[in-house]
C-alpha cells in the first residue's frame, strides 16, 4: 500500500469564522486541500430568507472574495478547495466566484464544480405524494403538519458527488448541504482509491472530519486544558495528514499560534457527540469508541484503529419552519442588591404583560452575572456573593404565535427604566428586535429518493 | 478527598437540538474509574436540575478516557426556538467541572501536576 501522505487542511468552522485562518493555511506551509465548512443547522433557513428577497443570494458570501483572492496561490501550489459555500444557491455562488475573479490575474483558468440536489424544497410536495412522509425525528410528526410554514428542506450527502468532482479536476468544489465531514473524507477517499464499501477507513476519514470540522476547536480554541498558556492571537488551524491505511496525524502549521495535544483533539472528539459507536454518516457509521490517540508531542496527535460499519439506506433530512416570533431584550441594574432589583423588575414586567392580557407561549428571565451560564438558578448562590454581585444583568425573552403581543413586549422594557427598581442602565442598544423563529426539523429520506438527482457540473472561469 | 471535578478532568459541552452533549475527559489514566464511579447520570442529573427537563445518558468511551452526556430537553427548545442565554449548552462543560467528587489523593497530585506540565497526561 501506498506510503502517500494526504494533508487535507481546515480553513472555516462555520460562516463567520476567522477569514485569515484559510489564508494562513495556504501560505505557511505544503497542504494538498483547502476545506471551508460554513453550515450549521440553521444556516440553510437564514440562506433560503436570503434568496427569497434575492434570487442571486443564498449561499456564504464570504467565500467569494476569499477564493478569487486566493486563486493564483491556489492553482500556483497545487491545492483544491472543498467547501460547503453553496448554501441554497451554489450555482449563485460559482457565478458570483467566476464574476470576482475577471479581477484577478491567473494562470490558467479555475475550474470549478457544482453539486446540486440536496435541497429538496421544489421536490417536497411530490415526495410527499410518493409517500416520504418525512416524520420529525424527535417528535414522530409527519411533516404534512407543518408543510405550509416551511422554509427550507435539504439532505445531507456524501462523499460521491465530491469525488466525481474532483475525479473531473476540478479546482473548487461547491456543494450545498454536504455533510460536514464529507468535505475532508471526500478528497481523501478520492486520492486514497477508498471503495465507497471500506468502512473502517471512510470511518477514520469520519473521525479525520469531526476533528476538522470546527477548526480552532481542535488546536486550542476553547481549550480548558492550560488555556491561558496558548497562543491565539493567530492559531494555527488544524491539518489532517492522512495515510492510505486509514491511519493518521492531527497537526497544524509549526510556525503558527494554538496547539495540537491529546487534550485539544479529545475535546473536540467529545463535541457534539451523541451515541459515539453510533455516528451515523451518509457513507458509514463509525465507531468513536475504537479510536487509538497517541500524543506524539510537537504538535502532533496520531490517531489509529477506528472501526466503521456498513451505511445506512437513509440519508438525513434538515428542515426549517417558521414557528412563531421572539424577541430577547435586557436591562442592568447595579449594586448594592443588584440581583434583588433585577427580581423586582422582572416582576414588575410580568405584572404589566398580565394586565396586558398577552398571550406568550413562553417567558424566560435569566439573570447574567448570578449564574445564568451554568444552568442554575441564583438561589443556589451562597448568601455573600448574593449580595456583592456588583451588577446583574436582567434578559427576558418572550416567545409567540401572535407577533402583536411579542412586538408589545418590545416597549414593556423601556419603561421599567423610569417606572421601575433604582440603578437601572444599559438601554443604550434601544427596543429589542422581533424575530421570526425558524425551528429545525430534522427527519429521514430513503437514499435513492435524493441521491438520484444529485448533479455535478465543472465548468471554467 | 473532596475535591472539584476540574483537578482530575477537562471537558466540552454543545448541542444536539433540544439536547445538551458535556463530554468529560480524564486527565491521565488512573483517573477514569474515577470519572466512571463519581461522575454518574443520576449525579449530572442533579448539578443540571434546573435546566435539565428530561433525562441524562452517559456513554463510555475507555480509550479516550472520556464520558459522554446527553442531557436531554435543557437547550429550551433548542435551536433557534430557544430563549436562552446559552442556547447551545457551550457553558456546560466549565459549570460540570465544579462538580463535587471524591478522589484519592494520589491520582489527584499526579493531575495537578498534569495541569502544571510538569508531566504531560494522558
Amino acid at each position: 500500500m501506498s506510503k502517500r501522505i494526504v494533508r487535507v487542511a481546515s480553513g472555516q468552522g462555520f460562516w463567520g469564522d476567522w477569514q485569515e485562518a484559510p489564508k494562513l493555511q495556504v501560505r505557511t506551509g505544503p497542504i494538498d486541500y483547502l476545506m471551508l465548512d460554513y453550515l450549521a443547522e440553521i444556516t440553510m433557513s437564514i440562506l433560503q430568507k436570503q434568496r427569497e428577497r434575492d434570487p442571486t443570494a443564498g449561499y456564504a458570501r464570504d467565500f467569494v472574495p476569499l477564493i478569487a483572492g486566493l486563486s493564483p496561490e491556489l492553482l500556483g501550489r497545487g491545492i483544491r478547495v472543498v467547501s460547503n459555500a453553496g448554501g441554497v444557491n451554489p450555482d449563485g455562488c460559482r457565478r458570483a466566484l467566476f464574476e470576482a475573479l475577471e479581477e484577478i490575474p491567473i494562470s490558467r483558468p479555475l475550474r470549478v464544480a457544482v453539486v446540486s440536489g440536496d435541497d429538496l424544497m421544489d421536490r417536497l410536495d411530490s415526495l410527499l405524494g410518493d409517500g416520504h412522509e418525512l416524520r420529525n425525528m424527535e417528535t414522530g410528526e409527519p411533516l404534512s403538519a407543518v408543510r405550509d410554514r416551511v422554509q427550507s428542506a435539504n439532505a445531507y450527502i456524501g462523499a460521491a458527488p465530491i469525488i466525481e468532482a474532483l475525479r473531473m479536476e476540478a479546482d473548487v468544489v461547491i456543494t450545498g448541504r454536504s455533510t460536514d465531514t464529507a468535505l475532508t473524507y471526500a478528497p481523501l477517499m478520492h486520492e486514497h482509491g477508498w471503495a465507497a464499501d471500506d468502512w473502517d477507513r471512510i470511518a477514520a476519514g469520519v473521525v479525520a472530519g469531526h476533528i476538522n470540522e470546527c477548526g480552532a476547536q481542535a488546536t486550542g480554541g476553547n481549550t480548558l486544558f492550560d488555556w491561558r498558556g496558548v497562543d491565539l492571537e493567530a492559531p494555527g488551524y488544524p491539518i489532517i495528514e492522512m495515510a492510505a491505511d486509514g491511519t493518521f496525524t492531527v497537526t497544524k502549521h509549526e510556525s503558527l499560534g494554538g496547539r495540537v495535544t491529546w487534550a485539544t483533539v479529545t475535546e473536540q472528539l467529545v463535541y457534539e457527540m451523541g451515541d459515539p459507536i453510533e455516528y451515523i454518516t451518509p457513507d458509514c457509521i463509525a465507531d468513536v469508541s475504537t479510536i487509538q490517540l497517541r500524543d506524539l508531542g510537537e504538535n502532533q496527535v496520531a490517531i489509529s484503529g477506528v472501526q466503521g460499519r456498513e451505511r445506512t439506506g437513509l440519508l438525513k433530512v434538515s428542515i426549517a419552519y417558521r414557528d412563531g416570533w421572539k424577541a430577547t431584550g435586557s436591562l442592568v441594574y447595579a449594586a448594592p442588591d443588584a440581583l434583588d432589583k433585577a427580581i423586582r423588575a422582572d416582576e414588575v414586567l410580568r405584572a404589566r404583560l398580565e394586565r396586558l392580557g398577552l398571550r406568550f407561549d413562553e417567558i424566560r428571565t435569566e439573570f447574567v452575572g448570578a449564574g445564568a451560564c451554568s444552568g442554575r438558578s441564583p438561589d443556589h448562590l451562597p448568601e455573600a456573593v448574593r449580595r456583592g454581585l456588583p451588577e446583574v444583568e436582567l434578559r427576558v425573552g418572550v416567545r409567540s404565535s401572535d407577533r402583536a403581543a411579542v412586538d408589545r413586549f418590545t416597549r414593556e422594557l423601556a419603561p421599567l427604566i423610569l417606572a421601575g427598581p433604582p440603578s437601572v442602565t444599559g438601554f443604550a442598544a434601544g427596543r429589542p428586535r422581533v424575530q421570526e423563529i425558524m425551528a429545525y426539523w430534522p427527519a429521514l429520506i430513503d437514499r435513492d429518493a435524493v441521491e438520484r438527482n444529485l448533479e455535478v457540473e465543472v465548468s471554467h472561469a | 478527598m473532596k475535591i472539584r471535578l476540574e483537578r482530575i478532568a477537562i471537558a466540552r459541552s454543545g448541542d444536539k437540538g433540544d439536547a445538551a452533549n458535556v463530554g468529560v475527559i480524564a486527565l491521565i489514566e488512573d483517573a477514569w474509574p474515577i470519572l466512571v464511579r463519581e461522575v454518574t447520570e443520576e449525579r449530572v442529573g442533579e448539578h443540571f436540575k434546573d435546566v435539565c427537563k428530561g433525562r441524562v445518558e452517559r456513554f463510555e468511551l475507555p480509550n479516550l478516557g472520556a464520558l459522554n452526556f446527553l442531557l436531554h430537553e435543557s437547550l429550551g427548545g433548542g435551536g433557534t426556538v430557544s430563549l436562552m442565554l446559552d442556547a447551545q449548552g457551550k457553558t456546560f462543560a466549565s459549570s460540570l467541572l465544579e462538580l463535587e467528587i471524591d478522589a484519592p489523593e494520589e491520582v489527584v497530585s499526579l493531575c495537578d501536576r498534569v495541569l502544571s506540565g510538569e508531566l504531560p497526561g494522558r
